[in-house]
């Protein structure tokens, strides 16, 4: 698959069927079709996913929206119940227990509660072991399922139910882990962080770039929650564009060890922009907190540099 | 042709995953157990086995793998001990609620606190409602039988859930002893080629595992669950059976020791049933009535059957290597008291605390017991009906 042409890929077929529970105006289900998407025709799957709002709401005994092979283990164990499928396909097709000429492709999905925290561990593992599989954390920078509580991929002063703004608190007093560093410091073949830009295009070619790149990748897509951010559901498109055109999520892979910035926008927005458009950081445009919108735009910016001095090297 | 050997226990339960030669094991080193995967690690590594290992980075991602390899279509194990088995706890609840036929090789060792890596049962206990099949071996040699008769237990269309295979850290996993071990092929052929119904990688086929459960459908599985653990009674009698077929070495849901005519019976489960089998037989020769039961098949509880076989005598000696905190009892305690009640067994039990985090247990110490319940039963002794023996007080006040 090259032609990322919309037309061509809006045309296959989907993997996960309408029918689902999830929230209108989710990011996570349009992340999951967007990487389902990458897989060739005729290429089997077996997907992996966290305990979260996309397990709950889409395998809900007796049904299934999913079109593949589908397993839930538990919360914090996406990675490694994966790698024990992923090891299962290898031993079987070794003793020819699968015909030869069927593919499978292992890709499991767990969002930022599942991935950067509870399951760092079993995601560190399965890294580390480079099982041949994807992983795809669709964060939505809190623990949405449970009702919006921080995470370690909040960012800074967003309003969540465990960080509430109050008379002594402007919410979350951290900053966001940088997990797609961290795992691209496991020296695994591919990491890649994105989103849902305009043309899905970024997202359709990193998906296709982690399934079919031998041994573990990992996929960083930010899809916005509209409960959790609070912004009206049709705003998805215009808030993803933002936190890249701001460079608050930028748009890169690391591809064996190479880091590649993915788009370089123009002329940086400033933070105001991608913050304003969402509940969470309502508080920071009142008056007296220009200091925290600033300190958030040196931490944007600090990592920004960061990621320049990274991709110029190569 | 049976083979002669001598080997620990731990050496036993490899060279048996050695002749089952299983598709997929994840393992996470802790003593006791550690022995298992590292020898089978070496057989892979000699090419003797095509197992794949996977050296996974914690107990829980052990357990996590090992249900994911079994549900994606291979025969599937793993081995732990102690902390590792309880890290594994909320996984031992999803392998048997996914009717996942898998096996774990249990070295049993103490929880902690206070860290102690010697044997009591309390690991398994810990688990004991989590929905598996436990049998507990004596020795190296049931430790051996007992695995191979695992997988023929755990797949069984009507069954279809995790069993683990337990042995006393150390004083089976590393003891060497005697050892009658089979020909490759009789385990191959007895243990027969993995044919799952459904599976992940079923090409074509695809299957989803793991849902959300509404209520309306949730309590059915959890009775689903305890149908096929009634089953599996049946079940490790057949395959029992059949292994004695190959072995010549008969088993049950326990053994029972010189019981037929006892007055006094010693109910006890692992090891030590050896130490209270040499005290029977001492004790016989001066003319006293007494057996032990052994307990093999802990879960499913064999209850009725227990009672049956401890009705006709005086008084029994329930013996719980573990405490459960209760303030009433260990977990046999509790178990098979509750089960000669509903069976209208009134006799005498004293429950017994021996053994914890490694503490001796003697032929001595059996025959103190034995002797208790004689007290309690001919002159009316009043005799703790829950107590422990061999604690530092105790053992001082008797020197």
């Amino acid at each position: 698959m090259s032609d990322y042409s919309l037309k061509t890929i809006m045309n296959k077929p989907e993997r996960l069927a309408p029918g689902h529970r999830m929230c209108a105006g989710c990011g996570a289900t349009i992340a999951v079709r967007a990487v389902l998407r990458a897989l060739h025709e005729g290429d089997r799957a077996v997907i992996g996913n966290a305990t979260g709002c996309l397990e709950v709401s889409s395998y809900m005994y007796p049904y299934t929206a999913w079109e593949d092979s589908y397993i839930h283990n538990a919360f914090e164990n996406a990675g490694a119940t994966l790698s024990g499928v992923e090891t299962a396909y290898k031993v079987l097709k070794k003793k020819g227990r699968i015909p030869k000429e069927e593919t499978f492709k292992f890709i499991t999905f767990g969002g930022d509660g599942g991935t950067y925290d509870i399951g760092f561990q079993s995601l560190s593992g399965a890294m580390e072991r480079n099982h041949d599989m994807v992983y795809v954390c669709y964060d939505n920078g809190a623990y949405m399922n449970t009702g919006i509580q921080r995470s370690s991929a909040t960012p800074m002063y967003a309003d969540t139910t465990t960080t509430p703004v109050g008379k002594k608190s402007a919410g979350k007093m951290q900053n966001r882990k940088d997990l797609s560093s961290i795992i691209a410091d496991h020296d695994v073949p591919y990491v890649a962080q994105t989103t849902l830009t305009s043309n899905f295009e970024d997202v359709h070619r990193k998906a296709e770039k982690a399934i079919y790149t031998e041994g573990a990748s990992f996929l960083n897509i930010m899809t916005p929650c509209p409960r959790g951010w609070r912004y009206e559901t049709p705003e998805i498109m215009k808030i993803c564009k933002l936190a890249v055109e701001t460079c608050y999520w930028p748009l890169f892979e690391v591809d064996h060890g190479k880091w590649i910035l993915s788009y370089e926008p123009k002329k940086k927005l400033p933070i105001e922009e991608f913050l304003r458009v969402q509940g969470r950081f309502k508080h920071l445009f009142k008056k007296g907190n220009e200091d925290l919108i600033a300190q958030f735009q040196a931490e944007v910016d600090r990592r920004w540099e960061d990621l320049l001095y990274k991709c110029a090297r190569g | 042709m049976a083979i002669k050997e001598r080997m620990s226990g731990n050496e036993a339960v490899a060279y048996a995953i050695r002749q089952v030669n299983p598709d997929v094991m994840p393992a996470f080193p802790i003593t006791p157990s550690t022995e298992i995967p590292q020898m089978v690690s070496t057989y892979i590594a000699n090419g003797e086995i095509d197992t794949e290992f996977i050296p996974v980075e914690s107990e829980h991602s052990a357990m996590s793998a090992t249900i994911g390899a079994e549900a994606a279509g291979a025969r599937s194990l793993t081995a732990t001990s102690s902390a590792g088995l309880a890290l594994m706890w909320e996984e031992l609840l999803l392998a048997a609620s996914n009717r996942m036929p898998l096996v774990l090789a249990l070295v049993n060792r103490t929880l902690s606190g206070p860290i102690n890596i010697n044997c009591d049962h309390s690991d398994g206990m810990g688990a004991r409602d989590t929905g598996w099949i436990q049998i507990y071996a004596e020795n190296n040699q049931e430790a051996y039988d007992n695995f191979i008769q695992a997988y023929p237990i755990a797949e069984q269309e009507n069954v279809h859930l995790p069993v683990m295979v337990c042995q006393d850290g150390f004083i089976t996993s590393h003891a060497v002893e005697n050892i009658m071990l089979l020909e490759d092929s009789d385990v191959k052929d007895f243990v027969g080629e993995y044919c799952p119904e459904e599976y992940l990688l079923n090409p074509g086929k695809p299957v989803a595992v793991g849902p959300y459960s509404v209520s309306n459908y949730a309590m059915e599985a959890k009775k689903n669950q305890e149908i096929a653990l009634e089953n599996a009674k049946e079940v490790i009698l057949e395959v029992a059976k059949r292994f004695k077929d190959i072995s010549g070495r008969e088993y049950g849901l326990f053994e029972e020791y010189k019981t037929k005519d006892a007055d006094y019976i010693m109910l006890i489960m692992g090891s030590a049933a050896g130490t209270a089998k040499q005290a029977v037989d001492d004790l016989r020769e001066k003319g006293w009535k007494v057996g032990v039961l052994k307990l093999r098949v802990f879960r499913p509880f064999p209850a009725a059957e227990i009672a049956e076989a401890l009705k006709g005598c005086k008084a029994v000696a329930v013996m719980d290597r573990c405490e459960s905190y209760n303030g009433n009892g260990g977990p046999l305690g509790s178990e098979v008291l509750a089960g000669l009640f509903r069976h209208k067994v009134m006799i005498e039990t004293v429950n017994y605390i021996y053994g914890l985090a490694g503490r001796d247990f003697t032929v001595s110490d059996v025959c103190h017991i034995f002797s208790e319940l004689d007290s309690l039963v001919t002159k009316g002794k009043e005799v703790e009906q829950y107590q422990y023996i061999r604690l530092r007080e105790q053992e001082a006040a008797d020197e």
